[in-house]
């Protein structure tokens, strides 16, 4: 096959880029060659568009051991014990074949944990749909929670936790993003750094075959007229060779045999033999005749840009490749010798004694293009003034059960119910609650972990919502005493080539990082995918946060639900009345417009540096940050999980009853104390500059307002409960 | 008292079940399938997971694995064997326990607390129990309970229901019927009580900061029943 400027194009290469590709080789690439070039080029590897600005991100601190550039993130949990996390998108996938796009998220994400030598301990995901009455997305949800759940259940790796959202801009491009967190002892890491001459690469895992090759950018007429018979271009997920992988790889790693190790996710052997070669500042050889294939006669274009699931790359100790074989053949795991490593700095490729490849690795990583784009500044906007005549007509109690069954914020058990969430023995707090915490086995620490977004937040002003969203991580991790530690993201935008969406995403990442400096919540690791757009509407900006942090006697874990009656819940931090942009706003009055609600970092420190005091002193039975809905939404989903009801008085204040029980200000919490205990909480609160509200104490079994409207606090769960159940059914 | 644990490729309660047994004074071994013979042992566990991937049939090749020759030996000879949710799926396969397990009745994994009321009493592993009804966790997508018309008038005239479904008060009806089986089974016993098959995790139940502590009482008693 000629290649030329129009192939080029057909493997998502940019004319000017081709014309870099040949003046860098000094002559015209061939076909595998181009396929290699297109695969380490494109957006997702070479990460052209982001990384300019990714570089802004504080990415070091006191507890982070490894930062971006590895297969996940490394932070220290004290004791010689560290935690691997990363989160990463599988959108295009999984809106082509929900099932398997999804499952194979999972298991990808899952491989980068492991190959650092961690054992995966939790999963979490986040996940977008769109609006619930568009004709897909009862599907769509079905084949992402069966893949989620189909994969991770069978790798015997809790779900802990997650998040659903839905709205109109994903009813062309759903997100799915898996997060997975596992546990490794300080001194086993292992990384993807090649180092020493004649080092034997090994293969192993799954044999490759024909599936994702190129993914879903692949051009059909690059491959000739019979297009028809090419597979698929999803991955396939195999959960049970990854669980024998998972067994396989741990058991070797156990040793000293492994120099380097790197999985093969996107662009398979391309970019995990490039990885390492260029880490090590080496040069790699590889005879593809040796790869184990599914199918016979692959070509070595197909063998290189497979992307087959479950499969590995190691680089091992020279004359231990017997142990090895030993333990994948324990496993039935395919094993073999493909090539060495070399001082050239090339990757060479051959085939039936043939080179079919020679590329300097310098001009595949550090030469890829990188592209200051230009993008758009959004402007605040001017704030709504709702008249006070559109909330004459309005109840609060038909606004409570409205808002309470809304998709955004009803119970999602029926989802999380399909995850196993409580296999290896160590969930104690599931899905629902503000965070999930699994212990770290056999000691008395526990690890929790959120999963969060707010793109409309961040639709309305990208730089407040990319700071809201740490804030909201940070709240989470806080409210089941956790200390927060550092933060994974997975960045979801539209396309970095039109200024508007490039623009959401560069101030998305300027507050992404003014907040998690300012928190001294770093970001370790995380993903960027651009190009959720189809026909031309790009998804709402929609960053997603994975926060982790550490709670070291998990005996003090808080949870949610409310404990006793008699006790007294206190409202932290200022409620202002920001009704813009709040779900009151957007679903009851129906007013899409104004600014986001403002943060204030100081704030956000204090406070919840102070809840963790209140938690830390025994004060606090259970907490719950105020989120989407307002502290009205907190106060019932407390109620209901807890069974117990509360009389709630409103507070003196200019605000009216709508600005104080729906507004979305930041930075706050609700709290239950003991009645015996205010004075010495108010006192702390006092001392620490913190304000707080008495809102009400929890007596009987119905949620009241200054004891006129009253309902049944069963009432509001069956509302909570049921909706989602009831659409899927 | 000792106590043998089968891993099989894809087994992942495996674990779990190793850290119960040991907790409640087991003295534990993990058995690989692919062993010919089975360690002198008390009690054999087949734990849950999903072996050999549950590609095919749930639970039918593992049931045909190296190991469990040894295991079928031992249960013939009136050890104790005891398999958990896929540990149960590969005893119907065996044919030590009757009845076959479909997929849930709503086609979906399900994973949360159910309680289950002990019918039967009289064997190894409920004998001594104060309460009759037990909170416990269930983890499958396979765990709907179905045999014959013939096979259950068996199955009851032999005293072999080991535990149903219920609510919080014992009541055996539909609406606690999680995934479907037939008559609300959860767990059953072969004709001479020394091998038991249950959906429901007891070792998720050990502690009472996960889901509860009735897979706690559960593991003290069968231990003193077999001392």
């Amino acid at each position: 096959m000629q290649v030329n400027e129009k192939l080029a194009v057909e493997h998502g290469l940019k004319v000017e880029e081709y014309k870099l590709i040949c003046k860098l080789l000094k002559r015209t690439p061939n076909l595998t060659e181009l396929g290699i070039f297109s695969a380490m080029w494109n957006e997702h590897c070479s990460y052209k568009s982001s990384r300019l600005h990714l570089k802004k991100l504080p990415t070091k601190g006191k507890k982070v051991i490894q930062g971006p550039g590895e297969n996940a993130g490394v932070i220290d949990i004290e004791d010689g014990d560290a935690i691997v996390f990363k989160i990463e998108s599988h959108n295009h996938p999984s809106f082509i074949e929900p099932y398997q796009g999804a499952a194979t998220g999972v298991g990808g994400i899952m491989r980068d944990v492991f190959t650092m030598g961690a054992r995966p301990i939790a999963n979490l995901n986040s996940i977008h749909f769109g609006s619930t009455q568009h004709k897909k997305t009862k599907n769509l949800l079905r084949g992402v929670v069966h893949g989620i759940g189909g994969y991770g259940n069978c790798m015997g790796v809790p779900t802990i936790g997650g998040q659903t959202c839905f709205d109109r801009s994903y009813n062309g491009n759903i997100l799915v993003n898996a997060m997975t967190l596992g546990l490794v002892k300080k001194n086993k890491i292992f990384y993807s750094k090649a180092a020493g001459l004649n080092k034997p690469v090994i293969y192993v895992g799954s044999k490759t075959g024909r599936d994702g090759i190129h993914g879903a950018s692949m051009a059909s007429a690059s491959f000739d007229d019979k297009i028809e018979e090419k597979k698929p271009t999803v991955q396939v997920g195999d959960p049970f060779t990854e669980k024998l992988l998972l067994e396989a790889c741990l058991e070797l790693m156990a040793g000293d045999s492994i120099i380097a190790i790197q999985d093969m996710g996107a662009a398979g052997l391309t970019s995990s033999s490039i990885e390492m070669a260029s880490k090590g500042k080496l040069g790699i050889e590889i005879n593809l005749d040796k790869v184990p294939c599914r199918e016979t006669k692959m070509t070595p274009y197909e063998i290189m840009l497979s992307e087959s699931q479950e499969r590995m790359l190691i680089v091992l100790e020279n004359g231990k490749e017997n142990l090895a074989k030993k333990i994948f053949d324990k496993w039935g795991l395919d094993f073999a010798v493909i090539g060495k490593t070399t001082n050239t700095k090339n990757i060479e490729l051959f085939f039936n004694s043939e080179q079919v490849a020679k590329i300097p690795i310098n001009i595949l990583v550090e030469n890829s293009p990188m592209y200051d784009r230009k993008w758009k500044k959004t402007k605040l906007p001017k704030k709504n003034k709702i008249q006070k005549k559109d909330l004459k007509n309005l109840k609060i109690l038909d606004i409570l059960k409205k808002m309470i069954s809304n998709p955004n914020v009803c119970s999602k058990k029926w989802i999380w119910e399909q995850y196993d969430h409580t296999v290896m023995g160590d969930t104690i707090q599931k899905p629902g609650g503000n965070s999930g915490v699994v212990r770290v086995h056999g000691t008395n620490k526990a690890i929790a972990a959120a999963v969060d977004s707010s793109a409309v937040y961040c639709w309305a002003h990208p730089l407040t919502g990319g700071k809201q969203i740490v804030c909201e991580s940070w709240r989470n991790l806080i409210s089941v005493g956790a200390k927060p530690v550092a933060i994974t993201n997975c960045l979801n935008f539209g396309s970095p080539e039109k200024e508007e969406n490039m623009g959401e995403f560069v101030e998305c990442v300027e507050g992404i990082g003014e907040a998690s400096k300012y928190l001294a919540f770093p970001v370790v690791s995380g993903n960027v995918s651009f190009y959720n757009q189809t026909k031309e509407i790009g998804i709402k900006p929609t960053p997603v946060i994975g926060g982790v942090g550490l709670i070291k006697d998990y005996t003090k874990m808080i949870t949610m639900n409310f404990k006793s009656e008699g006790n007294l819940v206190l409202v932290i931090g200022k409620t202002e009345g920001h009704l813009d942009q709040s779900l009151f706003a957007r679903t009851i009055l129906d007013e899409k417009n104004g600014p986001p609600p403002e943060i204030n970092l100081f704030n956000e420190k204090n406070n919840g540096e102070t809840i963790l005091k209140l938690i830390e002193d025994n004060y606090i039975k259970s907490a719950h940050d105020v989120s989407l809905g307002g502290i009205l939404m907190g106060v019932s989903k407390m109620c209901i999980e807890g069974n117990i009801g509360i009389e709630i008085k409103k507070p003196n204040s200019l605000l009216n009853e709508f600005e104080y029980f729906f507004s979305e200000d930041q930075g706050r919490y609700i709290i239950e104390i003991s009645k015996s205990d205010i004075k010495k909480v108010t006192s702390i609160l006092e001392k620490n500059a913190v304000h707080y509200d008495e809102i009400g104490t929890l007596v009987g079994k119905s949620v009241s307002f200054n004891e006129k409207t009253i309902v049944p606090v069963d009432e509001l769960k069956s509302y909570n409960n049921n909706w989602l159940k009831d659409y899927m059914r | 008292m000792k106590s043998s644990v089968i891993t099989f490729p894809g087994s992942n309660c495996d674990r779990d079940m190793d850290v119960a047994l040991k907790k409640f004074g087991f003295k534990n071994k993990m058995v690989w399938h692919n062993d010919p013979e089975l360690p002198k042992s008390d009690l054999v566990v087949l734990p849950g997971g999903f072996s050999y991937g549950d590609y095919l049939r749930c639970g039918s090749v593992a049931s045909k694995s190296k190991i469990m020759q040894s295991v079928i030996n031992f249960a013939k000879s009136g050890g104790l064997v005891m398999g958990i949710c896929n540990g149960f799926q590969i005893l119907v396969e065996t044919g030590l326990v009757p009845g076959v397990l479909l997929r849930n009745k709503y086609l979906e994994f399900i994973c949360k607390n159910v309680f289950v009321k002990i019918d039967n009493k009289d064997n190894p592993y409920f004998k001594n129990l104060e309460k009759d009804i037990f909170e416990l966790h269930i983890a499958h997508n396979e765990g709907n309970y179905f045999c014959t018309e013939d096979q259950l008038k068996e199955i009851k005239d032999n005293n072999q229901v080991a535990i149903y479904y219920c609510n919080n008060d014992g009541k055996i009806e539909e609406e606690f019927n999680p995934n479907g089986s037939i008559k609300n089974i959860a767990g059953i016993l072969n004709k001479e009580k020394n091998v038991l098959g249950m959906m429901p995790h007891p070792e998720r139940m050990i502690d009472s900061c996960l889901s509860g502590e009735d897979g706690s009482l559960f593991f003290k008693n069968l231990l003193n029943n077999i001392k």
